[in-house]
């Protein structure tokens, strides 16, 4: 069986060691690194690749790898430090040219049509491997370890393509982080492997309950306990995938505490309606409602340390990346734009009313992503991280919306239009003071 | 290596130390010399030997303004060094009192300036040197290559002739380094900097400005007349080729500038700090757990405004990081001093502004914050300034385009 599992992730990772992404933006090297990288806990591909070309003699320096790059972690640990590791960048080289050579083109006709391109998630799959960078190498991923990290490094990247398509992307994964960080070694066992499959399951997050003042610490929804296991009752709204979602992951009142319930979509009493919003179209968000939905005991997510407060914490967190990633991308879109448009005889971006507000895009988006990489990086040290999420997502959701609104201000005329795509971001960073939950690191 | 924001352990030493000085020594007289403006703080004597004991001693590596340099790439492996060692106290210090940290003996920027420009030999003659800055004049600030201070080669000597002011210690200082242009046709390349010891014949501080904050902290106006200065006191080259010079000059800042947003970031602090105490005693508590929403103006002004000062801290550590590991940084150290200028200044308004009575009268340190932060969106370049900057710099405009 464990192998089966690993034989998965071996293949997904040749996949897209092969992949035409690789090729085509000279990542194959670094995509042969990635999947040596990604499968280093035991096995395999470094042999498989070495028989099919020649592996750089580091391997085997890498086989010894474990207990002195655990040393330099915790000397390096205690240092104030930005830059990322080797494989992190990796992953964001390649995340980043596949925003912005699929998700980007993609985007406009997506959020027309309400739904993302065809086989859009299958495809995340076999050209990105995206699973794999949740999934734990004990399952057949490649993550060494749960890491808030690079998942917030994938989402900014991600919603750098755009905002809505990263939301749809990371739907599904959210929920496989969400299994990873809470559920115990038999819920891991049982649908995570699903993730690393050709079609990984769609699932999504259902936190949010209908009302101006709701909030995620108030829930209404009720899992009452039956004798079979639980029975559900309540309703949830802005549940991305709300329609396609195979599985949602709900949270719910139980015992007189909030905890979570793997909901398979297609239970008894399970009914979903599209609820269109501003934005987010591509995410296909709706309400979902629950009346008296049976669950077996084992639906609950719960590996004895839930802690439903961090849960949040991690939404808001992953939020956050994409803020920061969307946000980075209207400010590279302006600057060639601001540069080329000219008026009264120059260029628009001489102006320093028009310069200021560039300047103070720069600052701002840099500072959303200290505290969002910061908040992440202390979820992952396993240090306290609430008020940092907190404080992230107050930053963030103020200045994210600002960016948005200036973004198309300096667009003009022309930013009120679909011709640019400034007034899809405009509509799309409005959420974030609107949605509670739906995502996690 | 592993992604980390948090301040290093190495240095917690140091900020401990810098944290007792601000508590223990600063804020007890914090108010005395706001109230008498130009009186000298002798307390900061006994201060400077600890600092020289904390620099040459303990610390290592050490801090401060004359420690300020862009290190050289290392071969491998990130550091944590005296930029940001610096920032990390002068944060501190700054938490206690602005003007006093500002009249720190030997904390000049006019020691960043040589530690950033001047020759191994200058470096070491000028170690011991206390050293303000001169640049602004009369009818020049932010536009800092319009000085008309003009130095004049004559024999082994420069004269200089000028009159510069804002000059921060300018009365205090054992020296002052003063920008002058070699040859006023010449634009920014001619600009260079000169130590004029004090005591040295046509140099007079005529003035000391009577201010909104940083009372403790003298701002001079100095003139210059036939001021003779060795010409082994001009920093740096005396070549006039190319824009090196005035580059060089200008490089000071990208080393001072997240060091006044780290000032920046201390003195906000201080404003958060006591407005929490305050209002701790009236029962508000910040929990860090209801969303802006559904919680009070005040708490929600209270979470914006702490969001809002992490942002600035940690752009200032990574301006300071990147410092210390050779990385170009005047962008970042732009951004860092932009975005503190800012805040500090909205924060600590906003704070005497929320509290009513006890935040306006001067029975607390609260509205002397208010006063004190105003400055520090004023000098080391203006927010307007470092907007520029960034923008030019993200727009790839020279300063002749975008003005």
């Amino acid at each position: 069986m464990a192998k089966d599992i690993q034989g998965l992730g071996l293949a997904l990772a040749s996949r897209f060691a092969g992949s035409r992404w690789a090729e085509k933006y000279g990542l194959r090297k670094p995509a042969q690194r990635l999947a040596y990288l990604s499968t280093r806990s035991g096995f395999r591909l470094a042999g498989q690749l070495s028989a099919r070309r020649r592996q750089p003699s580091t391997s085997a320096a890498n086989d010894a790898r474990p207990a002195a790059a655990q040393n330099a972690d915790s000397r390096s640990a205690s240092l104030f430090d930005l830059s990322l590791s080797e494989e992190q960048n990796l992953i964001r080289s390649s995340v980043r040219a596949y925003a912005g050579d699929i998700l980007r083109p993609a985007a406009a006709a997506a959020n027309e049509q309400g739904q993302p391109p065809q086989a859009f998630h299958q495809r995340l799959m076999s050209e990105l491997g995206l699973g794999l960078f949740s999934v734990p190498e004990h399952l057949g991923g490649s993550a060494p370890h749960y890491s808030p990290v690079t998942s917030a490094l994938i989402a900014e990247d991600l919603a750098w393509g755009d905002f809505s398509l990263a939301v749809t992307a990371l739907a599904p994964l959210a929920v496989a982080n969400a299994i990873v960080r809470w559920g115990n070694p038999a819920q891991q066992q049982r649908w995570l492997p699903q993730w690393l499959q050709e079609t990984p399951p769609l699932a999504a997050i259902a936190v949010q309950e209908p009302g101006p003042l709701f909030t995620p610490g108030k829930l209404t929804t009720h899992a009452r306990a039956s004798r079979k296991g639980f029975q559900l009752d309540g309703e949830k709204t802005l549940v991305p995938l709300a329609s396609s979602a195979a599985l949602f992951l709900t949270a719910a009142v139980s015992e007189g505490r909030p905890a979570l319930f793997l909901v398979p979509a297609d239970s008894r009493g399970v009914q979903v309606s599209p609820r269109p919003a501003m934005g987010l179209k591509a995410a296909g968000c709706g309400t979902v409602t629950f009346s008296k939905v049976t669950l077996d005991a084992d639906a609950r997510l719960d590996d004895g340390h839930f802690c439903y407060a961090d849960f949040i914490s991690l939404g808001q967190l992953h939020w956050c990346a994409l803020a920061v990633g969307t946000c980075q991308a209207a400010l590279d879109y302006l600057l060639p734009y601001c540069n080329e448009r000219r008026a009264f005889g120059e260029p628009i971006s001489q102006r320093q009313s028009v310069a200021f507000m560039l300047a103070d895009m720069a600052i701002e988006v840099d500072a959303m992503r200290l505290l969002t990489w910061r908040a992440a990086a202390r979820a992952e040290q396993q240090l306290p991280f609430r008020r940092e999420a907190f404080l992230a997502h107050t930053l963030c959701s103020e200045k994210a919306m600002q960016i948005a609104t200036n973004a198309v201000q300096l667009l003009g005329g022309h930013g009120f239009t679909k011709e640019h795509p400034a007034e899809r971001w405009y509509r799309d960073l409005r959420s974030l003071t609107c949605i509670s939950s739906g995502l996690h690191l | 290596m592993m992604l980390n924001l948090e301040t290093p352990k190495k240095f917690r030493a140091l900020v401990h130390q810098a944290r007792q000085v601000a508590e223990n020594v600063f804020r007890p007289v914090s108010r005395k010399y706001d109230r008498d403006e130009h009186a000298y703080p002798a307390e900061l004597d006994m201060l400077a030997a600890i600092m020289d004991g904390m620099n040459d001693g303990t610390m290592g590596e050490g801090a401060g303004a004359g420690k300020l340099k862009a290190e050289r790439r290392h071969g491998d492996g990130i550091v944590n060094s005296t930029n940001m060692s610096t920032v990390l106290g002068l944060q501190e210090l700054c938490w206690g009192d602005v003007g006093l940290s500002l009249t720190l003996p030997r904390q000049g920027l006019g020691n960043a300036a040589i530690a950033a420009v001047a020759s191994a030999e200058q470096r070491q003659r000028f170690s011991k040197t206390w050293a303000a800055m001169a640049i602004t004049e009369p009818d020049c600030g932010s536009d800092s290559a319009a000085i008309r201070t003009t130095a004049v080669k004559d024999g082994d000597d420069y004269i200089i002739n000028g009159e510069k002011i804002f000059v921060t210690s300018g009365e205090r200082a054992d020296a002052v380094v003063v920008w002058a242009s070699l040859d006023r046709s010449l634009g920014r390349a001619a600009i260079k900097s000169f130590v004029v010891e004090k005591g040295a014949a046509g140099m007079e501080v005529v003035r000391l400005e009577k201010k909104l904050g940083i009372k403790a902290s003298d701002t001079a106006a100095i003139t210059f007349t036939d001021c003779r200065v060795p010409a082994a006191n001009l920093l740096g080259s005396a070549d006039i080729s190319g824009a090196q010079g005035f580059a060089g000059a200008m490089q000071t800042f990208d080393n001072t500038r997240p060091v006044v947003a780290a000032m920046a970031v201390g003195v906000a602090k201080a404003a958060l700090d006591r407005t929490r105490e305050l209002l701790r005693e009236q029962g508000i508590r910040l929990n860090y757990r209801h969303d802006l929403k559904r919680c009070s103006h005040m708490e929600a002004t209270l979470y914006r405004y702490e969001a809002e000062w992490e942002a600035a801290r940690l752009l200032t550590l990574k301006a300071a990081w990147m410092a210390d590991n050779g990385q170009p940084n005047s962008t970042a150290a732009s951004v860092a001093k932009a975005k503190a200028g800012r805040v500090a200044n909205d924060i600590t308004l906003g704070c005497a502004g929320l509290l009513g009575d006890v935040g306006y009268c001067e029975d607390e340190l609260l509205e002397k914050w208010a006063r004190d932060s105003k400055i520090l969106d004023i000098f080391e370049g203006t927010q307007q300034i470092q907007q520029l900057i960034i923008a030019r710099r993200l727009l790839g405009k020279t300063s002749a385009e975008l003005r």
